[in-house]
Order: C-alpha cells, then sequence, then structure tokens
C-alpha cells in the first residue's frame, strides 16, 4: 500500500525524496555532535569503571568484592531506561537536579562498567596463573605483573565481547532520547511530527545506525588482527 | 649461598613440606629428585617465594627471610630478584619477542635504559644460542628454543641463584639436549644452580650434589655417584629401581 502510494503519485515521491534529504543534515548533526560523542565518552568512562570493578572482583579485600558484586547485580538487574530515569527524572525528588546530557553519560557510564567488567574479569581469568609467576619472578610488583603482562594479554581476548558492548551501546543511546538529549533518534522523532514521515524519519535513522555499526565492526576486524600477530593460527 | 632452615610448607590441612634443612654454597649444582608429590617442585617455589612458606627461615647472600613473622611483599620482590626461575611450562610473554622478553626484567623492574637493556638481551639470546631468533615470538619458536628464552630472560636480572623448575619436562625428546646444553655451561661457569628434574644423567654430570625427596622430606643427600650407586635409604632405592 505504501510503496503503491509513494510510486503511483509523483509529487509525493518527490516529497519523500526532499524530506529525506532536508533531515539527513539534522540527523548526521545529532549522530556527529550527540550519538557518537555519548559513545565515545560513556565507552571510555565505562571501561576505566569497568576495568576497576573487575579488580576489585578478583582482589583478595573482602570488602571490595561485596562493592563490586552489588554494583554489577544492580546494574544488570535493572532495566537501563528505569537506570536514566531515576537519575534524570527521580533525583530531583531529594534536591540533585542534573541536565540531561551529563544524566545520560552517568547513567551509561555505569552500565557499560557494571557489563564489561564481567567481560575484563573473565578475560583476566583466562591468562594463565604461569604468566603472573613469570612476572613475579623476574622481580615484577603486582601492579606491575597486571599492566605489562596480565592486561595486554586480557585485551587481546576482550576485544569481541567489548566489541559487542560498544556496538549494543551505539543503539541504546537512542534511549537517551527518552530524557530530553538531543541525540539523533530524538531528532528523527522531533521532525516526523512535523511532517508525519514517520516510517521515512525512522528508517533514515536506523540506516544511519547501521553504518555507524557496521563501521565499527571493521574497526574490531583490525584490532583483532593487530593483537593477534603474536598467536599462531 | 643458600641456607636453608625447617622449611615447612601446608595448603589447608595438608603438609607439602614437613621441615627442610640445605645448605648450598657458591657455585654448587644441586639437583633434587623424587617422586611425583614429593614436594620438591613446591620446595623450589618456596626458594622463589612463589609459594609463601608457612614457617622456616630461608637466606641467599646476605639477605634473610624468616617466615615465622609476617613478610611484606616488598620484602619478597627485592629477595625475588636474587633468584631466577625457570618453569616447567616456559611462561614466556606470548605478546612479546624474544629480545623483548628477555629486557622487561632489565627495563620494567631494574629501570634500565631500553638501549642498555637491549644489548645485554642480545648477549644472554647469544649465550644461549639464540642469537638469530631475537625478534621472533614465543609461538615461532620450539620448545627447546622457548626454553633457552626462558633461561635468558631468567639470567637477564643477573640473579645469584638459578632454580629450575623440571626444565625438560615439557619437550619433544630430541630438544631436551639442546636445554641441558644451556645448563651444563652455567654450571661450569660457577653459577650456583638448584635444579629440581627426572633428567638423572644431567644429574649425573653436572651435580655437586643430588637430594632425594620424598613424602615433603629430604630423605637423602649425596654425591651423583653415590646416590646412584649406592643409595643408603630404602627409598631411594625403590624410586631409582622405578625410573630405570
Amino acid at each position: 500500500m505504501y510503496l503503491n502510494s509513494i510510486f503511483a503519485d509523483p509529487d509525493r515521491t518527490a516529497r519523500l525524496i526532499d524530506i529525506a534529504q532536508s533531515s539527513l543534515e539534522p540527523l548526521l548533526k545529532g549522530a556527529i555532535f550527540y550519538t557518537i560523542p555519548l559513545t565515545l565518552i560513556t565507552f571510555v568512562c565505562g571501561i576505566i569503571l569497568a576495568v576497576l570493578t573487575a579488580l576489585a572482583r578478583i582482589s583478595h579485600i573482602k570488602l571490595l568484592q561485596m562493592i563490586a558484586r552489588i554494583y554489577v547485580s544492580a546494574i544488570r538487574g535493572t532495566p537501563l531506561l528505569v537506570q536514566l530515569f531515576i537519575l534524570f527524572y527521580g533525583l530531583p525528588t531529594v534536591g540533585i537536579t542534573l541536565d540531561p546530557w551529563p544524566s545520560a553519560i552517568i547513567g551509561f557510564s555505569l552500565n557499560i562498567g557494571a557489563y564489561a567488567s564481567e567481560i575484563i574479569r573473565a578475560s583476566i581469568l583466562s591468562i594463565p596463573k604461569g604468566q603472573w609467576e613469570a612476572g613475579y619472578s623476574i622481580g615484577m610488583s603486582y601492579r606491575q605483573a597486571l599492566t605489562r603482562i596480565v592486561l595486554p594479554q586480557a585485551t587481546r581476548v576482550s576485544i569481541p565481547p567489548l566489541s559487542n558492548t560498544f556496538i549494543s551501546l551505539v543503539k541504546d543511546t537512542s534511549l537517551a532520547s527518552l530524557i530530553l538529549v538531543t541525540e539523533m533518534f530524538r531528532r528523527a522523532q522531533e521532525i516526523a511530527t512535523t511532517n508525519y514521515e514517520f516510517l521515512l524519519l525512522y528508517t533514515e535513522a536506523a540506516l544511519i545506525y547501521w553504518v555507524i555499526c557496521f563501521l565499527l565492526s571493521l574497526v574490531q576486524g583490525r584490532l583483532e588482527m593487530r593483537f593477534d600477530r603474536y598467536v599462531s593460527r | 649461598m643458600i641456607s636453608i632452615k625447617g622449611l615447612t610448607k601446608s595448603f589447608d590441612s595438608l603438609e607439602v613440606l614437613k621441615g627442610i634443612d640445605l645448605e648450598v654454597g657458591k657455585g654448587k649444582v644441586v639437583v633434587v629428585i623424587g617422586p611425583s608429590g614429593s614436594g620438591k617442585t613446591t620446595f623450589l617455589r618456596c626458594v622463589n617465594i612463589l609459594e609463601t612458606p608457612t614457617d622456616g627461615k630461608i637466606s641467599i647472600g646476605e639477605q634473610e627471610i624468616d617466615f615465622s613473622r609476617k613478610v611484606s611483599s616488598r620484602q619478597i620482590s627485592s629477595f625475588r630478584r636474587l633468584t631466577g626461575m625457570v618453569f616447567q611450562s616456559y611462561n614466556l610473554f606470548p605478546h612479546m619477542t624474544a629480545i623483548e622478553n628477555v629486557m622487561e626484567g632489565p627495563v620494567t623492574v631494574k629501570k634500565e635504559a631500553k638501549q642498555k637493556a637491549a644489548e645485554k638481551a642480545e648477549y644472554f639470546l647469544s649465550k644461549v644460542g639464540l642469537a638469530d631468533k631475537m625478534k621472533h615470538y614465543p609461538f615461532q619458536l620450539s620448545g627447546g628454543q622457548q626454553q633457552r628464552v626462558g633461561i635468558a630472560r631468567a639470567l637477564a636480572m643477573e640473579p645469584q641463584v638459578m632454580l629450575f623448575d623440571e626444565p625438560t619436562s615439557a619437550l619433544d625428546p630430541e630438544l631436551v639436549g639442546e636445554v641441558l646444553k644451556v645448563m651444563k655451561d652455567l654450571a661450569t661457569e660457577g653459577m650456583t644452580m638448584m635444579v629440581v628434574t627426572h633428567e638423572m644423567r644431567f644429574a649425573e654430570e653436572a651435580a655437586d650434589e643430588v637430594i632425594f625427596m620424598a613424602d615433603g622430606l629430604i630423605i637423602e643427600r649425596g654425591k651423583p655417584e653415590e646416590i646412584f650407586s649406592q643409595p643408603k635409604a630404602e627409598r631411594t632405592r625403590q624410586f631409582l629401581r622405578l625410573i630405570q
């Protein structure tokens, strides 16, 4: 029906092409100035948080282990959207008012921190104990063995699962539209409410997400190749 | 050089080392033999403090650690630098080339300049016969070559004592010789060595003293020719019959 109506009516076709073209710029701006920076910033913050959480989980200090466990459990056990709503709409009730942008950065970072910490923990544990021992045997401290020997190898192991997390994050940033961050999907919604071409605008947004994720998977491939140079195939 | 007194080690309720006393003179080669489960590997790992002994004292040169008191991690690190460890499964760093493996300790731990560390690494790799493999990653090397890099890596820290934990047990038979040759050369040069091994030929040819361990104790010790031809303890005779 829809396709029929497009091709049967040349005026409508022209109008759709016009809208697609004129909306491309605001959507791309949303992607370049909001979606992509939000993804990059929260991924970096999230990974730092994740490494610290993973180290807390494998440490011998019971209190640290417990804090890390509770954090991971709480974040993984509640929906991301609910977490964002608590930060943005809930906290003002107790006098903490955050703007949309900081709310989104905090919310997504906490989320990535919890999920990625499990990946990083598993990657660290996958490195044989003999590697730590070899480091210690040449006089290294815990920190030196961790940063020079174990983490570089764990990084290689964690690239495929972390790429998954990263790609999910790109798409999850669309949830920020619901706490008023004017990222790409929110712009698509805004434009669609003025011209009622919902299918066109949402499909356009979907395609841009797809392109971004496709480019990321290419980067992942390159990274994997780089890190595989020291393993036999 | 090395003096070990009353060394014990328990894992939970299991007592693996039941009180070991041993003196090793400077430049001496001590070979530790014994059945599996005798505690010989744990013993060696205690000297490198990869396992923290439950009780006892170890001194190497001037430095002493008393395990009846609490030992700080700094104390352990500085003590470990006196010994170099060679592992059964090599444990090379797979993400580093041979020369990077050897340079890692001097650069990261001793904070030596890269240039100087690289020259030293080249020297030690040539010494173990791997001058032409310096840029190779561990996966590109045979087991025997990897183990020789492992020896060079330990030597680069210029330890006073070298510890070998079954260095040839993971190797194909035809690769054992090249590793043993490097070890013999080291012994000839006067390196103090403690070697846990099943290579009785090596023990006969290179050891100053052979120690037979069983059930967490030193059962018998003596010159290789004494232990191998006239063992005194029944336990030693039994073991030697089984492996010959």
